[in-house]
């Protein structure tokens, strides 16, 4: 407890938050041992946020110690190596450390002993572009080994100007695990060569590293490691207080700055790395190493609970077994009590996510007692480190309410559990929130898809709206074409002579359409005969007059005597078509048809040579000038 | 008598005035479409598979909006869906119209590549042109862009279109609601 004391550094406390019991000094009491080179390992090919590594190797391919068997798809992803020497077994789903405990993607490696590495080449950091060290980031699959696994390459050379605050996570909050505590203890140089690695490329202009009290060993080793930096860097001591370690928590805690709700800390000047990343950020550039292993802490109902560098892939039971599992183990918890989650059974191999293994026997971890409902005492909000309603979260949760639930910052909730660690009702409040957060995710998903299928339908149905358009216009080219061709063939005093007789044709056309309503507004008791004007309007639009047609009034004659002639003709034919029987009728009806559909289009072949001819004139003309 | 006139012309003048506003605001800004419509095509999945006897969601959703059709005829949005036009249209929720089809898991159109004689009528069917292929090639289904409207497989000469359903994934996988409904067992 003196020591804890001794250690007190300003800091700046953040809300809420729990402390449960410890559990760390059963594991953090034995160096870090080596892992075992197990004989089959089943590297898991999704193991950063974003997209899984797409694989590279083959089955029955020999691969060397660190050699890159998964290259990075896209921005969000990074690459997996091969974690010792040996031969390609299978790449196929297998079962993952998950919670869902589905299948997925692996590369499972049939281990020679060997442990052969490639060639590794220090990579001068120094020298190189910031798009290069951010390649060379992530074809080493760097990402954060807190838990989250996100690729570190996309958190580096964001920021131009330079970053105010470089915070080094190093508070391992969460009972049982204590392989930050160990990493810093034994590698304390390397983190901070890492450390000095990061705030050049970062530009950080000051650098804190937060580590709880409870880990007085861990501070003196970094505090001396510190000592030679020409940087501003110090190690804060903060008081141990789940969940400390919350990239927003410790933020909070070491600089005083409040990230907001949708707001990332990088737009604050302050970006977050956890120290195990760090340091393999130093091995990666330095050592031309790629993360092929990481500190696991092995504890819980094992014979020797304790820290080792495992070979990322190593299957759990192999694990299990270096650690001395003991018979009356259940089941077992990945990652830490508060935040981790049972594995779907011990053949799943390690992944870079996995800092801890905790065996559970009912004597360590006595059964949880049942639900009662809420009683609203407001413990949960004041235990949430995000400062959120978590007794809201939880109603609006089991009424499947979750526009509600999103109204209330549901995404700012980080899973921590501290609400269901103090719930007297032991409601599993966390589960309601990933319920929650999953199916609104769900939702956004399929509504992204819906809208997508609809522009994509809309978009095929103006397609095929289009293609209809452009093959009328083609045909309509082809025939203007056709009959161009015929024209230019003929004798030019023909054309001008058919194109005279047109001309008239469609003047006596409009003169009889004028007639017939004329007739019409003068004796409106004559019902109109539908088919005596259907012709002339027919033509008229069909072909619009080329020039303007003469008025009424204009009308000589001759030709309003012709016109009668022809109306009378009409009234003749009508009469002797209701004297004919129906069949009589229907033929002349069809005869009628097909004699309109031949004057429409020899209409419209001679409106087109027309505007050819015209075409024609036009382009004399402009020869003439 | 001046007065009566007076206010007489002043209401006749207030209510040209008026008239004139409201004539101009209701030509300025004139509503295009039916609001509605775009909500409940909101609401309904995109599938375009015609199963509601209406081609597309689109028509279903004018329908809808316009009283001539029932909200119950969409097996791809199933019970989530009706319920969520029952909400918007103040209705009361009713079960799925069995005539129209049954709800079925998420599922995707596969070309068996060996059966393919590349005809490029099911490319004709894809209402949403997921399917790439040309005449007498090998026709591909693009599963991403797939809304399983089985729209494709009716037109297929040989019958090497099958629906395969869509497993749940790590990347997919959800959170199961963590409330265990009580079921009341019949005694034995």
């Amino acid at each position: 407890m003196n020591a804890r004391a001794a250690l007190a550094v300003t800091f700046f406390p953040f809300h809420g938050g729990v402390h449960p019991q410890e559990h760390k000094t059963e594991s953090s009491g034995t160096p870090i041992a080596a892992g075992p080179i197990p004989a089959k390992l089943v590297v898991p090919l999704h193991q950063s946020i974003g997209n899984m590594a797409k694989a590279l190797v083959n089955v029955g391919d020999h691969v060397l110690k660190g050699q890159m068997i998964a290259a990075a798809d896209g921005t969000v992803s990074a690459a997996v190596h091969a974690p010792t020497s040996g031969r390609v077994l299978s790449i196929s789903p297998q079962r993952v450390p998950h919670p869902s405990g589905l299948l997925e993607h692996c590369i499972t490696i049939e281990s020679d002993g060997e442990d052969r590495w490639i060639d590794r080449n220090r990579f001068d950091w120094r020298t190189a572009e910031s798009r290069a060290i951010r390649d060379y980031l992530r074809d080493m699959g760097v990402v954060g080994l807190g838990g989250a696994v996100f690729p570190s390459h996309l958190k580096i050379g964001g920021a131009s100007d330079g970053l105010d605050t470089l915070v080094i996570n190093a508070a391992e909050c969460e009972p049982f695990i204590t392989c930050d505590d160990l990493l810093m203890r034994e590698r304390a140089v390397q983190i901070v060569e890492g450390i000095k690695i990061l705030q050049a490329l970062l530009q950080a202009r000051e650098v804190l590293i937060g580590v709880e009290d409870n880990k007085p060993q861990a501070v003196d080793a970094m505090r001396a490691a510190i000592a030679g930096c020409e940087f501003k860097i110090d190690v804060v001591v903060v008081p141990t207080l789940y969940p400390s370690g919350g990239a927003k928590q410790l933020i909070k805690l070491l600089t005083n700055k409040e990230v907001p709700s949708g707001v990332r800390s990088t737009d604050l000047g302050v970006q977050c790395f956890n120290v195990a990343t760090v340091y393999t950020i130093y091995r990666a550039i330095e050592h031309g190493e790629p993360v092929i292993s990481r500190v696991v802490t092995l504890t819980g109902n094992v014979e020797r609970p304790g820290n080792v560098d495992a070979l990322i892939g190593t299957p759990i039971a192999d694990l299990l077994a270096f650690a001395g599992n003991k018979p009356d183990s259940d089941s077992y918890i990945y990652g830490g009590p508060m935040m981790g989650f049972e594995i779907p059974g011990t053949d799943v191999g390690l992944s870079k996510a996995g800092n801890c293994i905790i065996a559970k026997s009912s004597g360590l971890f006595p059964p949880k007692p049942a639900e009662m409902p809420c009683i609203r005492c407001g413990k949960c909000a004041d235990a949430c480190p995000a400062e959120l309603q978590p007794m809201d979260l939880y109603w609006f949760g089991k009424s499947k309410n979750f526009g509600k639930a999103q109204e209330r910052n549901l995404f700012d909730c980080i899973e921590c559990g501290a609400c269901a660690y103090v719930c007297p009702s032991n409601i599993q409040l966390v589960d309601y929130f990933r319920f929650s957060k999953s199916e609104i995710w769900a939702a956004e998903k399929s509504k992204k898809a819906a809208d997508q299928a609809r522009e994509r339908h809309e978009f095929r149905q103006f397609r095929e709206e289009r293609e209809k358009r452009e093959k009328a216009e083609r045909l309509a080219a082809k025939a203007a074409q056709k009959h161009d061709a015929a024209a230019s063939s003929a004798d030019p005093a023909d054309a001008e002579r058919a194109a005279k007789i047109k001309a008239a044709m469609e003047r006596a056309a409009a003169k009889k359409v004028e007639a017939a309503a004329a007739q019409v507004a003068a004796d409106p008791l004559t019902p109109l005969d539908p088919d005596a004007n259907a012709v002339p309007v027919a033509e008229a639009v069909a072909a619009p007059a080329p020039e303007p047609v003469a008025p009424v009034s204009q009308l000589d004659p001759e030709k309003a005597e012709r016109i009668r002639e022809a109306m009378e003709k009409r009234a003749a034919e009508k009469a002797a078509l209701e004297a004919m029987s129906p069949e009589e009728k229907a033929a002349r009806e069809a005869e009628k048809k097909a004699k309109i559909e031949a004057a429409m289009a020899a209409a419209a072949a001679k409106k087109a040579a027309k505007a050819a001819e015209a075409a024609k004139a036009q382009g004399d003309q402009a020869d003439g000038a | 008598m001046l007065t009566f006139t007076l206010a007489l012309a002043i209401m006749a003048i207030l209510a040209i005035l008026l008239g004139a506003v409201l004539g101009w605001a209701a030509i300025k800004y004139k509503v295009d479409e039916d609001p509605l419509v775009d909500k409940i095509d909101a609401i309904l999945p995109q599938t375009q598979c015609g199963q509601c006897g209406f081609p597309g969601c689109k028509p279903y959703a004018t329908a809808i909006a316009n009283e001539e059709a029932d909200i119950n005829r969409c097996p791809p949005g199933g019970e989530d869906g009706i319920r969520k036009l029952a909400d918007l249209l103040g209705k009361d929720f009713k079960a799925l119209n069995a005539e129209n089809g049954e709800e079925k898991p998420k599922a995707v159109a596969v070309i068996d590549e060996d059966t393919c004689i590349g005809c490029t009528l099911c490319i004709q069917a894809c209402p949403v042109d997921a399917i790439v292929g040309a005449a007498k090639h090998l026709h591909t289904i693009v599963s991403s862009e797939c809304t399983g409207c089985e729209l494709c497989i009716a037109p297929c000469p040989v019958d090497c279109i099958s629906m395969q359903t869509v497993g749940e994934t790590v990347t997919t996988w959800k959170w199961r609601y963590p409330v265990i409904p009580l079921t009341v067992k019949a005694a034995a």
